[in-house]
């Protein structure tokens, strides 16, 4: 405990009202989002917080629109499937990093680093070639193999940072009594590794989730486009309005599983965070 | 070589062998192939003309006023939002160290930007912008339509990168706090230290590893920005970011050589950047490692 023992009345205030002011500043766009998208259309520009009358006809537009059910298939399927790739590729690369002794160990590591800093636009126009030649422009595949690729630094970074606080002793035990390296890390090993991987795996879902360049680069059609990219590009149900309703409605529908997820899980993903930043 | 050290380095190749091929697969090729491209005259629109030209689109490029300027915008976005939210950043961190009670509160309600998608972020702040629907112009009594002008539509872009990316810096910044030890501070409290040199001669000093790692991300980061801008003003009113920029090139104008062109030229910001960070303040990033 630092200075806070000490914490007289005086100071307690000032770091209450500053809490106070950071809970109103990271919530008001939000609070304000879902306000409008319960708002009348007639109601929108009335600058008023509280709705005149609540009414849910943006989300029944929304759910009855084509283009906005299909997009959220599609980022459910794609952010799912790509989690699961990075987070099977990771653990596998994290465990032997970690864990065995080879060349090229200090290589992989530092490649994995630079993909974390490598701007994606540079690739996006090669991606957009060669996914055309290749059939996989406007599919699934052609969303989850960048994503996947790029979350893995993430993947292993946070990985390798969670499997080195592993008793890997347990481990040796396992391979003294018999069982081969790959039944150790099967075994032994996996169950306690769970955390960490669940904790990349949020992180890697997050990443999927958000995305917005390559879905708009590399999709055309309902067929693959995901939702932050159907959101930008909203029509709405009549060409001569402003879909600001609909918009705000699409925005809080897909902004209510992300924050299920960081209040279940919001201890998991501080850590995963700043797993590696602070440990040496 | 014994033959157990030689089944250990097989099995440790055998289980990196799918990232690392992804990795080279999705990044690495796409990357020269982009820099082959990019000698080239190729538009998609006219196939048939693609030939050899050299450095010609590089040429273009950097004899191109949008380029310039949306190198320019970008520096202005980056120093800005990375700077801001770095002071910031460091207030959160310090209420959440501080705060007795409703520190959780604080560090979960941080983490709601954090995990908000930019694009929502982004549509978020133009609505609240927004002379009709928005609640700025009530809450500041003004009139603007802030994002049709190029000034202002630049501080709604910050502003909106700075509410979205605080969080991470904050909680990243609050487990560097946690590192300082309590009773350096107590005994420079003892000795007779006010909070300010506490902070500045001790806590600064100690955190400085992890704060750099910290801005070495974020500015690499805010360098790419690009949801924001396409989602707020597209670009319109001189506010073009150079992903914007190459995005245009690419996809839009399906230019492939012009595109690939800036494409490489901003890897090359990047990877001057990343050097100025390593070399230029000492991160010894080999040492820590980082989501």
């Amino acid at each position: 405990m630092t200075i806070r023992e000490s914490g007289n009345l005086v100071e307690r205030l000032f770091w209450g009202i500053g809490s106070a002011l950071v809970v109103i500043y990271s919530l008001l766009p939000v609070a304000w989002i879902v306000s409008l998208s319960l708002k009348r259309s007639a109601d929108l520009g009335d600058n008023r917080f509280i709705p005149h009358v609540i009414s849910l006809e943006h989300y029944q537009a929304i759910f009855h629109d084509p283009q906005f059910s299909a997009a959220l298939g599609n980022s459910i399927g794609i952010a799912g499937i790509s989690t699961l790739a990075a987070v099977i590729l990771g653990m596998f690369t994290a465990y032997a990093v970690v864990r065995l002794e080879f060349p090229g160990r200090r290589l992989i590591m530092a490649g994995a680093l630079s993909i974390a800093m490598f701007p994606p636009v540079s690739i996006i126009g090669p991606l957009f070639n060669m996914w055309r030649t290749f059939g996989l422009y406007d599919t699934w595949a052609g969303l989850i193999l960048p994503y996947m690729t790029f979350t893995l630094p993430l993947a292993i970074w946070t990985l390798s940072a969670f499997f080195r606080e592993i008793p890997w002793d347990l481990e040796k035990a396992a391979r003294v009594d018999g069982a081969t390296p790959m039944q150790a890390f099967l075994r032994v090993i996996t169950p306690l590794a769970a955390p960490g991987v669940f904790t990349a795996a949020i992180l890697v879902f997050m990443f999927a989730w958000n995305d917005f360049l390559f879905a708009i680069s590399l999709t055309s059609t309902n067929d693959a486009r995901t939702v932050p990219a159907a959101i930008a590009f909203f029509t709405g149900s009549s060409r001569f309005e402003q879909p600001t309703g609909s918009i705000a409605a699409a925005s809080v529908v897909v902004t209510i599983p992300i924050i299920i997820l960081v209040l279940v899980f919001q201890r998991r993903i501080v850590a995963g965070l700043t797993s590696g930043a602070v440990k040496g | 070589m014994s033959r157990r050290v030689h089944a250990e380095h097989r099995l440790a190749w055998m289980l990196c062998a799918p990232a690392v091929i992804a990795m080279l697969l999705v990044t690495a090729y796409p990357m020269l192939y982009a820099l082959w491209l990019s000698l080239f005259r190729y538009d998609l629109r006219f196939p048939d003309e693609r030939h050899f030209i050299g450095l010609d689109n590089y040429l273009s490029v950097l004899s191109s006023e949008t380029w310039w300027q949306s190198l320019f915008n970008t520096l202005v976005i980056t120093t800005g939002s990375v700077a801001i939210e770095f002071v910031l950043g460091m207030i959160f961190a310090l209420v959440m160290h501080h705060a007795l009670v409703g520190r959780r509160v604080v560090r979960t309600t941080l983490l709601v930007p954090y995990g908000i998608i930019t694009v929502v972020a982004a549509m978020s702040w133009r609505f609240a912008f927004d002379p009709t629907t928005g609640f700025v112009n009530v809450l500041v009594g003004l009139d603007g339509s802030w994002l049709a002008e190029r000034w202002s539509a630049i501080f709604v872009i910050i502003q909106t990168e700075i509410w979205k990316t605080t969080p991470f810096m904050a909680l990243l910044l609050l487990a560097g706090l946690t590192l300082v030890p309590g009773d350096v501070l107590r005994a420079a409290r003892v000795d007779g230290a006010n909070a300010w040199q506490r902070f500045f001669r001790i806590t600064l000093p100690l955190m400085r590893p992890v704060i750099m790692v910290a801005l070495l991300f974020r500015t690499l980061d805010a360098f790419r920005i690009f949801d924001t801008v396409f989602v707020q003003t597209r670009g319109a009113q001189g506010t073009e970011s150079v992903s914007i920029v190459g995005y245009d090139a690419l996809i839009t104008r399906l230019n492939l050589g012009l595109g690939s062109a800036v494409s490489i030229l901003i890897f090359l910001c990047v990877l001057a950047i990343a050097v100025v960070y390593i070399k230029g303040f000492g991160i010894d990033l080999s040492r820590r490692e980082q989501p």
